[in-house]
């Protein structure tokens, strides 16, 4: 039977992977109503992940990227629809498309993601200079990469740097331009970030910290021919990949009167302002349950948790979302992990004397934040649960001498102080 | 094409051509087989895509390297001697008739 507090339709808008997500999950969970999940992108909803890494490098086609087949939206009844939508109308519940049709809703989940940033500089639409975010994006972007010499990669964030690793590769000339003074300086710990100067640098690639962008120059046939930095060195490219981070796609929850402050504003649960909208994954700020901070995180566990907490409720089960989050890189043959979310640590403990293999934990006084792991993917894992089930560990006990994640988490379940985990 | 069959907990058994080159946690999920979760999409991240290799179909198989070998650790059901991440397990003729067994959850 039918909980009478279900909405008999849901609609999703954004069929990325939190899209995806909520339609698959409101099925699994046994949700009978319509759902319609609308898509800017003509494209079954697809993985991202690859599209700076196998998929850029011609690895993986672009079924391989499909999260399902075409038929699985039959068999489960989602209605897929390929359309841009204009206007939210809450008062009457229903979105707006821009080819007219409409769409009504019991419920409507906001899954509009994020949108690359662009550079206010001249010369930024020269062909050769590109943002990634979209498997368009990702061909257009493979195709400059076949025939090109010198790549400059202006921001060395995740994007950036994976960009730069498969454009090394492919025997590319590359350069990585960064306002800060280090790669990843927002989202990695300094020993992190030092490894990743390392590796980038040790396979060829130039790496120019504090230096900001003035202006792209081209040809007389507008391609991109270089790049001209904010002290007037003029650096020759004949692509340039602009990673300077995303922003939140809120235009349809701000134009709705949601309330939007750097992302969609949500509850712990993931509702809006209006009872009858939640948003998930990049473009939602939701509150972090350890420091109840509002934060948007963007990443593929987000949005998967954030999906499935929302079909969850929407399906009679209400849970606030309280998922460890989580993300990985990978970069030539290096992985990176994180586990947590670090709000500003003080402490850092490196774990492993290998340089080319090694975790950093990061405390906050004696509480741990989150776990960095490079190419320690027992770490990660370790850590996780840990971090998940909640830990006393020290930063005195994480520096003894032999500590080990897994041992140390054995120990707790063997001493059964905490629930006893496969190990 | 590869036939690869999947035992779910419950005995229900399905079997799939898989093309050469997907890997076995791709014919499932493609294939709207239960019991393979898959959440990082097969990076190698998340071990849910834990599966059981039947023991009569384990030699088909190369033992797994040791990145798959340290992940299968953490795997939400006990690991075992035939335990393997199923999206390191790309199709091939050398996999034809293997047979997979699905775990009680993933996690």
């Amino acid at each position: 039977m039918t909980d009478r507090t279900q909405p008999d339709s849901v609609v999703v808008v954004g069929a990325g992977q939190g899209g995806y997500q909520t339609a698959a999950s409101l099925r699994e969970h046994g949700y009978e109503g319509s759902i319609t999940l609308i898509s800017a992108e003509d494209a079954l909803p697809y993985e991202r992940p690859p599209l700076s890494k196998a998929y850029l490098k011609g690895e993986a086609d672009e079924a391989m990227l499909w999260l399902r087949p075409a038929t699985y939206y039959v068999r489960q009844s989602i209605d897929l629809v390929s359309g841009t939508v204009t206007e939210i109308d809450p008062a009457a519940r229903s979105v707006r498309l821009a080819d007219g049709s409409a769409y009504g809703y019991g419920h409507l989940v906001l899954a509009t993601g994020a949108t690359p940033r662009t550079l206010d500089v001249p010369g930024k639409e020269l062909r050769g200079v590109h943002t990634l975010r979209t498997a368009q994006d990702a061909v257009a972007l493979q195709a400059s990469l076949a025939g090109a010499r010198r790549a400059v990669v202006v921001g060395a964030g995740f994007i950036g740097l994976e960009f730069a690793a498969v454009a090394r590769e492919a025997g590319v000339e590359v350069t990585v331009v960064e306002a800060l003074d280090r790669p990843l300086a927002r989202v990695v710990s300094a020993p992190t970030a030092e490894h990743f100067t390392w590796l980038h640098r040790s396979n060829g690639t130039e790496l120019l910290f504090g230096r900001g962008l003035k202006a792209l120059h081209g040809d007389g046939r507008s391609n991109v021919t270089a790049v001209e930095l904010a002290d007037g060195s003029r650096l020759p490219a004949d692509l340039v990949l602009i990673g300077v981070g995303v922003t939140p796609r809120t235009e349809l929850a701000t134009a709705a009167g949601l309330e939007v402050d750097g992302g969609i504003i949500v509850d712990a649960q993931l509702r809006t302002t209006d009872p009858h909208i939640s948003a998930i994954g990049d473009c939602a700020a939701f509150p972090q349950v350890r420091s109840g901070n509002r934060r948007r995180l963007e990443s593929v566990q987000n949005a998967v948790g954030h999906a499935q907490a929302v079909a969850g409720r929407l399906a009679g089960s209400p849970r606030a979302y309280d998922e460890l989050p989580w993300f990985w890189s990978d970069q030539f043959a290096t992985t990176v992990q994180i586990a947590g979310f670090n709000e500003g640590h003080e402490t850092e403990v490196v774990l492993g004397s290998d340089p080319d293999a090694f975790s950093v934990l990061l405390f906050r006084g004696d509480d741990l934040q989150a776990v960095e792991s490079v190419n320690r993917p027992a770490d990660h894992l370790a850590a996780r649960r840990l971090l998940t089930q909640g830990t006393d560990l020290t930063p005195a006990e994480a520096a003894a001498p032999g500590f080990s994640l897994r041992t140390y988490l054995r120990s707790l379940a063997e001493r059964g102080t905490e629930a006893p985990v496969a190990l | 094409m590869p036939k690869i069959t999947y035992v779910a907990v419950d005995g229900n058994q399905t079997t799939i051509d898989v093309p050469e080159g997907t890997s076995v946690m791709r014919g499932a999920v493609f294939n709207d087989i239960d019991g393979i979760v898959a959440q990082c999409g097969g990076n190698m991240q998340c071990a849910t895509c834990h599966v059981y290799v039947d023991e009569t179909t384990l030699d088909k198989l190369e033992p797994p390297k040791e990145r798959e070998d340290e992940m299968l650790d953490f795997t939400a059901c006990p690991r075992k001697p035939n335990s393997r991440l199923s999206c390191q397990l790309k199709s091939s003729d050398a996999l034809d008739g293997l047979i997979v067994h699905t775990p009680e959850r993933q996690n």
